[in-house]
Formats: structure tokens, C-alpha cells, sequence
């Protein structure tokens, strides 16, 4: 574990695998959410925080858990209910202290549950932080910062699609293409020039 | 037992999970880089859907309404880890180049959006059909855009080179080709609809 590697873990969640643009995590609240740039921001915010909490809690889970018991075949499954009560959680801390948060971020607060991006950033960091059933050096503070830096990564695509649609409102589009359609090849075009961060070596 | 043809076909075309509904877009775009992987990938999700509306329109009156959507998760995530498993003992090739895409099944909104829109409201036939419309929806959805792409961007189709001396366009074996063509796509679907 060093600067190396933690500077390396962020070029490639926030640039070059970026979780929606290469990895194509969390694409429905991606295109869903990015009309205006304030609730595509509080989305995100709400995104990370699940993400950097469930990588912790899944992070113990697989180490103390399913590991010992020789039981990670039932990853999937752990995981997903974790994930599930966790935001069911947040839903309930966030009605009570803040109502007009509540409001802005609607139905997509329960819809975390089922945004890949949470649930797939778990999974991958047990793929990459687990040799073999056991823990590489620094593992668990990996993971989170893993954790982190895609959901820094997922901030950074919300925001500069949001700006860009937001611009589009007063744009004369073919009828076809409006919202969606044109949603998709924005973000295409985003992910074209991302390609570039592609040949950053370390 | 026999199927209703109605929930069978609005699937396929009128509530087509990809184009018009816009459900389970990751695992569509993220993996419809060859014909092999996709059609590997419809036959996973047309299980997990069969078996999990099947399950859930049986015990719909057991679950409190305030749990459901963790009493959902659980069921679903069963067939998934079931179909992991399968996939992993029988084709460990399918395993790899679908990699962390199959546990993700678990997340992919149509199975928990049918569950929850359709399965926890309808009896058992209905249920099945809407899943294998919803099933097989996706499978056409999913096979038509890797189909494009593997014929544009490695210039095969199921491997095996068509034309002769044809270049492949790079892009479209790039995430960004996914995503431009599923926009043109849509578009294209939209435009037929307009003209009606």
C-alpha cells in the first residue's frame, strides 16, 4: 500500500473505468435524474454515501463473515440485503431530519437499492481486494477509497450531463430524439472523450 | 396450463423492457459486445425472471407490504446465485466474459420493476407469461444490439467473419458505441411511433 496505489485507484474509478461511462453502472438514474444540475447533485451525494458505507459494511462481511464459515457463495445474497436495509435506513434518517431532501430526492432514494453502481462497486472491490479468500495489504482502506473515488467518478458524469441537458431545454430537437434518445448520445459522445484518460500508465 | 397470449406480446413490443420501458439498461449495454455473451446473458435473465415472478405471485399474500421489496431481493438473489452457480459449474468461459455482470442480475430493474408492478398483483399464469414476454423482450432487444456491434466493431458475427475485406469501426466495440447506438435505436423506434 502506497501513494502509488491510491493515486492509481483514483485515475482509473473516476477516469478510466468511469462507473457509468465504461462501466455502465448505475445507467438508469444516469439518464433518469440528469435533467437539472441541483437534483442530479443531490443524487450523487446520496450515491456516495451509500457507496463509501456499503463498501465497509460488505467489506466486513466477506472478511469475518462468509469468509471463515466458507460461505461465500452466498455473497449475492448478503450483500443485496445489506445494501437493501442500509438504504432503507438512510431513507428513514433522511424523512426525519431533512423533509425537503426528502422531497428533491423522491422515489430515487429507494431506487438505490437497485442501482448497480452501489451494489457493483461491492462486488468489485471484493473481486480486486480479496486474493484468494484473504485480504491484501491495506484491503479494507482500499476499498473505501475505491469506494470513494467511483462515487466521485459517478458525480463527475451526473454533473457534466446535467449541464449539458439543462443547456438542451431551449434547444429545437427533432421530436424523435427528444429526452432519452438524445440523453444517450450525449452521454456517448462524454464517454468518447474519456477514452482519452485510456492510455494514462503508471 | 396455457399462456396469456396478451401478457405474452406486450413485452415484446409494446412494453419492450429496453426500448420503451428503459429497464435493466447496464447489463444490456455492458455486455452486448458479441452475440455469444448476449444470448448467454437473455438465457440467465429469462430464468431469473421466470423463476422469480413465479415464486413471488405464489406468495404474494405472505409478504407484509411494508418488506416487501427486501422479501423481493431474496427471492430474486436466490435464482441469481442459482444461476451463478449453474453458469460457473457448465460454462466457465460464459462465466468469465460475463464476469461480475451475472451477480448484477440481482440489481437489474426489470426483474425487481416486474415483481413489483406485476407479479405481486396477478395470478400465477399471468405472471409467467408477462415474464417470458418480459424474457424474451429483452433477448431480442439485447441480440439486436450486439448483433450490430459485433458486426461493426469486430466485423464478425458469432465469431466467424462475413465480409471479406471489411474494416471494423473500433467505436462500436467501445462503451461509447454501446450507447450511441441504443440512442439512434430508441430514436428510430420513436420515429416509427410518431408516423402512425
Amino acid at each position: 500500500m502506497s501513494l502509488v496505489s491510491f493515486v492509481s485507484i483514483f485515475i482509473s474509478s473516476v477516469f478510466i473505468y468511469n462507473v457509468i461511462l465504461s462501466r455502465f453502472l448505475g445507467l438508469c438514474s444516469f439518464i433518469a435524474i440528469s435533467k437539472e444540475t441541483k437534483p442530479a447533485f443531490a443524487m450523487s451525494m446520496a450515491v456516495m454515501f451509500v457507496i463509501v458505507m456499503s463498501s465497509i459494511i460488505t467489506w466486513f462481511i466477506y472478511r469475518f463473515l462468509l469468509v471463515p464459515f466458507n460461505l461465500t457463495y452466498l455473497r449475492t445474497i448478503s450483500f443485496i440485503l445489506v445494501i437493501a436495509s442500509f438504504v432503507q435506513l438512510v431513507e428513514m434518517v433522511v424523512r426525519k431530519i431533512s423533509p425537503h431532501l426528502y422531497k428533491i430526492f423522491g422515489i430515487y432514494l429507494p431506487l438505490i437499492t437497485v442501482n448497480c453502481a452501489v451494489f457493483g462497486t461491492s462486488i468489485l472491490n471484493i473481486d480486486t481486494f480479496f486474493k484468494d479468500g484473504k485480504p491484501i495489504t491495506g484491503s479494507l482502506i482500499l476499498s473505501i477509497f475505491n469506494g470513494f473515488c467511483v462515487a466521485l467518478g459517478y458525480t463527475f458524469a451526473m454533473l457534466l450531463m446535467s449541464g449539458i441537458r439543462e443547456r438542451l431545454e431551449v434547444c429545437d430537437i427533432p421530436k424523435s430524439l427528444k429526452d432519452f434518445p438524445l440523453a444517450f448520445i450525449i452521454a456517448s459522445i462524454i464517454s468518447m472523450s474519456f477514452l482519452g484518460f485510456s492510455g494514462f500508465r503508471f | 396450463m396455457k399462456i396469456n397470449l396478451k401478457e405474452f406480446l406486450k413485452g415484446i413490443i409494446s412494453e419492450n423492457p429496453t426500448f420503451v420501458l428503459m429497464l435493466g439498461l447496464c447489463p444490456t449495454l455492458a455486455i452486448s459486445t458479441t452475440l455469444a455473451n448476449a444470448i448467454g446473458m437473455s438465457f440467465a435473465a429469462t430464468f431469473v425472471l421466470l423463476g422469480s415472478n413465479i415464486i413471488i405471485s405464489l406468495i404474494k399474500e405472505l409478504i407484509p407490504s411494508k418488506i416487501r421489496i427486501p422479501s423481493y431481493i431474496v427471492v430474486i438473489a436466490t435464482f441469481v446465485t442459482i444461476t451463478e452457480l449453474i453458469i460457473k459449474a457448465y460454462s466457465p468461459a460464459l462465466d468469465k466474459s460475463l464476469g461480475i455482470y451475472i451477480p448484477l442480475i440481482v440489481v437489474n430493474c426489470i426483474v425487481l420493476g416486474r415483481a413489483e408492478a406485476f407479479a405481486s398483483k396477478s395470478n400465477l399464469i399471468d405472471s409467467v407469461s408477462d415474464a417470458l414476454g418480459m424474457g424474451v423482450g429483452f433477448s431480442l432487444a439485447l441480440i439486436l444490439i450486439s448483433g450490430i456491434r459485433e458486426f461493426f466493431g469486430v466485423g464478425k458475427i458469432f465469431g466467424n467473419t462475413v465480409i471479406r475485406g471489411f474494416e471494423p469501426v473500433f467505436l462500436f466495440a467501445m462503451p461509447s458505441g454501446a450507447l450511441l447506438i441504443i440512442g439512434i435505436l430508441m430514436g428510430f423506434f420513436n420515429f416509427l411511433k410518431n408516423r402512425k
